[in-house]
Order: structure tokens, then sequence, then C-alpha cells
């Protein structure tokens, strides 16, 4: 077996390539060293789930370089769209890829999603990663929602309104939910701030949270799915 | 470990077993990288071609003919025109969310058990009852596209119940060997796919059908 380099744990790192061999084997949390060859064959999970992280990943780096052009302000957040598409030098490209990507994801993790139910890669002990993956099914279709709102033009205005006038149908506590959500009776200034907030902070980092959890279970269980594992009874 | 000491020969040892073969981790990450860049050249190659929308300013006191979620929630809004708002904002999604955590915990799902292999009749019996309640409720409402799916799936359990037990390989024997659970997320998924595309591509002004030609 291969000696580590790195310091054992608990000891002082001495030196930069202690620290990286110590990172080397922290990195080992989250993958296996080896892995089943049948595990990586493109027709058991159509690599759905990293192809999913890889439109969150052009999220998160478009949607930092769009914040440098974004004020969550009426009307300066529309007049920031209209300079994204005539001022700043490739901004309407970026505008679209969010756009675009942002699409892909939110169909990516319903395929994922699907492709892991047939499958039948639920199963013990994978349940708690079933769950973290449909909590974060549930994030991305609200990072979407709340993404949808910042262009405020009458798209973006009207559909939000649409959405938001659903959640004031909860009985007892569904006029105050929405005042919660809106910041007021109506989506305005306020609501466009809060949604504003959820998109760039709370809903990135908890997705980040939660895929972080997801992979090291994803690894932790045992890696990616193969049938026939044990706990599989067949007819 | 034999029992008789005079045939130490004829000890049954056991057969190698074949070693999976096995790939390092950077061979994974190495595949799934190419898989993720390929993604992202055909998004920035639509990203190239097609803009995102972008309409006149935001205006409270201009309600447009058409107000439409974004796609992900026009098959939520289709819901929201045949039924009210509390059943079809509130209750369906709660009653989907809750049926979708709760299914690594059934040992229905964990068996993977042939649906029609035990008990066919009795089961063919709440299959129709099941089809007729939901019938008439959608009728009720007028909601004749969520009615195709359930229609859809009925038909092709009934195609299952009636090849259950064939021993050749072909479609109706994958079918009949499909376990509740396949039914109902076939059936979720149709329903979705269904009343997202008439949501985003039929409707249009008061949300009357439109053909979207």
């Amino acid at each position: 077996m291969q000696k580590s380099l790195a310091a054992p744990t608990g000891t002082a790192i001495r030196n930069p390539i202690q620290a990286l061999a110590r990172w080397r084997d922290e990195f080992k949390e989250i993958f296996s060293a080896r892995v089943r060859e049948r595990q990586l064959g493109f027709r058991y999970t159509w690599y759905l789930g990293a192809l999913t992280l890889g439109t969150f990943s052009i999220q998160l780096i478009t949607g930092l370089l769009l914040m440098l052009y974004y004020h969550p302000s009426i009307p300066q957040g529309y007049a920031d769209m209209k300079d994204l598409h005539f001022v700043v030098s490739s901004g309407v490209f970026l505008r679209n890829l969010h756009r675009w990507s942002a699409h892909a994801m939110v169909f990516l993790v319903f395929a994922h999603m699907a492709k892991v139910f047939y499958r039948g890669a639920y199963r013990p002990p994978r349940e708690l990663n079933w769950v973290v993956g449909v909590c974060l099914l549930l994030l991305t279709l609200l990072a979407s929602y709340t993404g949808y709102l910042l262009p405020w033009d009458q798209l973006s205005y009207w559909g939000t309104t649409v959405g938001s006038s659903i959640i004031s149908s909860t009985p007892f506590i569904g006029e105050k939910l929405r005042f919660i959500l809106l910041g007021g009776h109506t989506v305005n200034a306020n609501a466009l701030l809060r949604f504003y907030v959820l998109h760039v902070v709370i809903l990135p980092l908890a997705v980040i949270l939660l895929v972080a959890i997801h992979l090291w279970r994803l690894h932790k269980d045992g890696g990616m799915y193969v049938e026939h594992e044990k706990n599989v009874e067949k007819r | 470990m034999t029992s008789d000491p005079k045939a130490p020969h004829e000890i049954a040892l056991p057969q190698p077993i074949e070693e999976e073969k096995s790939i390092p981790y950077w061979e994974m990450l190495f595949r799934e990288t190419i898989a993720i860049e390929l993604l992202a050249s055909v998004l920035v190659w639509i990203a190239l071609w097609w803009n995102a929308p972008l309409e006149l300013l935001a205006d409270p006191q201009q309600t447009p003919k058409l107000a439409k979620a974004p796609w992900y929630f026009t098959g939520l809004q289709e819901l929201l025109h045949y039924f009210p708002p509390f059943v079809a904002g509130i209750i369906l999604p709660t009653l989907i969310v809750v049926a979708l955590v709760v299914v690594p915990f059934f040992n229905v799902n964990i068996k993977d058990e042939n649906l029609w292999v035990h008990h066919k009749s009795q089961r063919l019996a709440i299959l129709g009852i099941v089809l007729a309640a939901l019938t008439v409720l959608l009728i009720r409402f007028d909601a004749w596209d969520a009615l195709l799916p359930v229609w859809l799936i009925a038909i092709f359990m009934g195609i299952a119940a009636a090849n259950e037990g064939r021993r050749d390989r072909g479609f109706r024997r994958w079918l009949s060997s499909k376990p509740l659970s396949f039914w109902i997320m076939t059936w979720f998924l149709m329903e979705a796919v269904v009343l997202t595309s008439v949501g985003t591509f039929f409707r249009g002004p008061g949300w009357s059908w439109i053909w979207p030609w």
C-alpha cells in the first residue's frame, strides 16, 4: 500500500508538500481511490449528476460576473439589463449563458432524479442521499424562480406575481407567508431585494452545502450504484 | 476441513471469483470533466445564437394579456386553471414532494416486485376503481389534458397484466415485470410533461387554448 506523504492526522503540517499531501488524502473522503468500471458505464447514469453539477458551476461563475453589473433596485435593475445588452462587453452573452444554463440545470436535475429512480439507486443505504437529492431539486426550482424576477421586465414581474399569488392560498397563514416572501402585499422594490438576497446568497450557499453532503454520502454509500448489489431482492 | 481424512484431494476448492475491472478515480473525474465540457460547449453555442428574453420595464398598472410563469411552473399553472388554488397550488405540490421523500422508506419500492404476480384479479379491480374515480374527477373539472396520461398508464398496466408470466424477452415481458412504484413514477412524469407542454405551447390570452403554429 502506498504510504501517505501527509503528516499523520493531528500533527502539525511543516511544509507545503505535506499540506498538499494531506489535502490529497482528504480528497479521498469524496472519491474512492479506485472505482468499478461498471459504475462508469454511460448507460447507467448518462452522467446526469455530473452534468447537473456542471451547469451549477456555470451558474456560479456567470452569476458572480453578472453581480458586478447588477443593482437590485427599481428601475436600476432593468437599466442594468439594458446595459448588459448594449454597453458591457460580452454582457449579453453572459446573461444568455446564465439563463440557458439555468434552464438546463432545472431539466437535468429532474432527469437525474428520474434516472436514479428507474435504476432503483435510492435503495438502502442510499435513502438519506435520495432525500438530500429531493431537497436539491426544490432548491434548484427556488433558485430559478427567484432569479426570474431580477431583470424586472414585464415578463418577470407578472410571472412572479402569478407565482406568489399561489402562496397566499395556503389556509390561515397564506397572506402572511406571501408578505414575508415579498416584503409587502405586492411585488415591489422590497420583493426584488429579498429575491436578490435569496438568489445570490442564501440559496447558492444551501445548494453548495447540500451538494457537498450529496457527494460525500455517495462515496460513503459505496459510490455510484450498480445493480444486483446487496439489499436488492429480485423476483 | 474435510470430514474424510482419507481423501484430502477431493476437497472442493472455491472457484476463483473473477475480479471486476476497476479504474482509478482520476479516470472517473476525467470522463466526467469531458462530459461537462461537452455540455458547456453546447450551452455556449446556444448562448451565442439565442438571446434571453427581455421585455419592457415592469409596469404594475399594465396587466399583460398573458402572464405565464417560467416553463417549469407552467404545469402548475395549468393545474391552477382547473382546480382551486388551494388544491392545485398547495395540496398537490405538497403531496408530490412528500411522495418523493418517502420513496426509499417503503418496502414495496425496495422489493421491486412485479405488480401482477400476486392477487392479480383484486389488483385489476383496484386499478379499475382508481381509473374510474380519477376519470370522473378530472372530467368534472374539465381537465382533459391531465386525463390523457391517466388513461395511457392504465392501458399499459392492462397490457402488463395480460402478459404476466411471459417467458420471452420482448417489450410486453419487460412491461409485465414492472413494480407499482414504476407505474406511479411514470404516471407522475407523464403528467408533468403533458401539463408543462400544454401550459407552455398551447395556452394563449386568458389561458385559452391556442395552436403553437
